[in-house]
């Protein structure tokens, strides 16, 4: 069971950060013929819930250089201590470090940038490299930005008590995104993302279940060694009269893994003064199984492909945040112009509709309640400006 | 799914559509929204992600919680204002 103990979703954050990376180069650009602005920010991540706590720092600096490339390094780190509800059913709590390191630049000619960034995160039973691309184009009197990008990724997946134990996976991703000024007080964006990944896709430690005799075994998952997604957003944002602004957000997604999901998202910012900025924002999410997900199996090996990650069931999360932001100019000081203080918390409460909590134990194999978990999750950041 | 499937690619035409729209009707449309007139688009209030390591990190939590993934960003915001 020792091996097993490091069960759970922390071997894929490597590469789900690389997804973040490559969609937030998308964005960046969405700015269009201007380079990101000089900043370094300091941010300290809480997150706990469902049993695990995970915090740390990231910071990120970015400089640049006769207006016309931006260069920036960010450093980020995961503590996790899990003791989540596939940790405590299946094995045994554990605690280990991530870290993740990138590097980018942007280069401005005239209407173009071209954006650049490599990453690269390290665990100890896990590693990924990522390289990502992506270029933009303002025109129509600066009223249409363009964008397109591309990533790539390498994973190479350990097991921790099996030294012989290695495997790969690589990872595509092709985007494509419009924004539009609708009018002075409105704009709209528009966002395609297409994802595929080949490879050793499953965490090595987890298992699914299958009935056996009077109760149920374990046995490991089975992944398909390739999918492909698709997520398009819409986003909008409105200026409002009395100086706030609302955006909403819709996001469809599909997966060749039978996957679908839904994303609504509306928040409001209100700013008080010069000083202060409050944010509140709500946040719907549905999702159905993947077609080779059970909670419980009919046998050992019932099928092909076999996943028992709460994160490919049928499942809903509701997401409510507020934040605060206070900035300040920084009129006497020679090398820089501002600072901000920031403090975000969100609420995310999760419900699962076929995942049961095993740990509950005096009930019918299969009959167990149905789980579900709430999160808290803070941000505080500073951020200066120069 | 196959309804998912369908739902997105005919989502993305229409996006097309429009990127095609625009593209093609620059030469006889004229920019209506004039430079002058886009202080309130400029205002930081505006921005798709005001602070993108923070928000990275929410698009973080929720991506190893749920299956979804892409078209997360809009770090940025955007006008071209300048």
């Amino acid at each position: 069971m020792a091996v097993i103990r490091r069960a759970l979703s922390f071997m894929p954050v490597s590469r789900l950060l690389f997804t973040v990376i490559s969609g937030c180069l998308l964005c960046i650009e969405v700015t269009g013929a201007v380079l990101p602005e000089d900043r370094a920010d300091a941010l300290y991540h809480y997150y706990s819930g469902g049993g695990v706590d995970i915090q740390g720092p990231s910071i990120l600096v970015r400089k640049s250089i006769k207006d016309k490339v931006s260069v920036s390094a960010n450093y980020y780190i995961d503590n996790v201590s899990s003791a989540s509800i596939d940790v405590v059913t299946t094995a045994s709590a554990y605690t280990e470090k991530r870290k993740e390191t990138s590097v980018g630049a942007d280069y401005l000619n005239e209407k173009t940038n071209m954006s650049f960034n490599f990453t690269q995160s390290d665990e100890n039973d896990f590693s990924a490299r990522s390289a990502h691309f992506s270029v933009s184009q303002d025109f129509f009197g600066d009223l249409t930005t363009l964008n397109m990008g591309y990533s790539q990724g390498w994973d190479e997946v350990g097991k921790r008590g099996e030294p012989e134990f290695s495997e790969e996976a690589d990872r595509r991703h092709f985007r494509l995104g419009l924004s539009q000024i609708l009018t002075k007080d409105s704009l709209i964006n528009f966002s395609w993302e297409t994802i595929t990944d080949e490879g050793f896709l499953n965490n090595p430690y987890r298992s699914v279940r299958y009935i056996d005799g009077g109760g149920y075994s374990y046995q490991a998952e089975r992944y398909p060694s390739t999918r492909t997604s698709d997520a398009l957003a819409i986003r909008g944002m409105y200026y409002l009269p009395y100086r706030a602004s609302l955006k909403l957000e819709y996001k469809l997604f599909s997966d060749t893994w039978g996957i679908g999901a839904d994303t609504i998202e509306v928040a409001y910012v209100h700013p008080m003064g010069d000083e202060w900025i409050f944010d509140f924002k709500i946040r719907q999410y549905d999702q159905n199984k993947a077609d080779f997900y059970s909670d419980l199996f009919s046998q050992i090996d019932a099928q092909n492909f076999l996943a028992r990650d709460k994160e490919l069931s049928t499942f809903s999360s509701l997401t409510i945040g507020i934040g605060a932001s206070y900035a300040e100019e920084l009129k006497d000081w020679v090398h820089f112009d501002s600072y901000s203080v920031n403090l975000n918390l969100d609420f995310i409460q999760f419900d699962y509709d076929d995942f049961r909590d095993l740990r509950v134990e005096d009930t019918a194999v299969g009959e167990e309640p149905l789980y579900g978990f709430n999160a808290n999750v803070v941000r505080l950041f500073f951020s200066v400006f120069y | 799914m196959l309804n998912q499937f369908i739902k997105i690619k005919s989502l993305l035409r229409v996006v097309l559509l429009l990127c095609l729209t625009v593209l093609t009707g620059c030469s006889s449309i004229q920019p209506w929204v004039k430079p002058y007139e886009r202080q309130n688009i400029a205002d930081p209030i505006m921005a798709f992600s005001r602070d993108p390591v923070s928000d990275n990190y929410m698009h973080h939590v929720f991506q190893a919680r749920e299956a979804a993934r892409g078209s997360e960003g809009t770090a940025g915001g955007g006008c071209g204002c300048n």
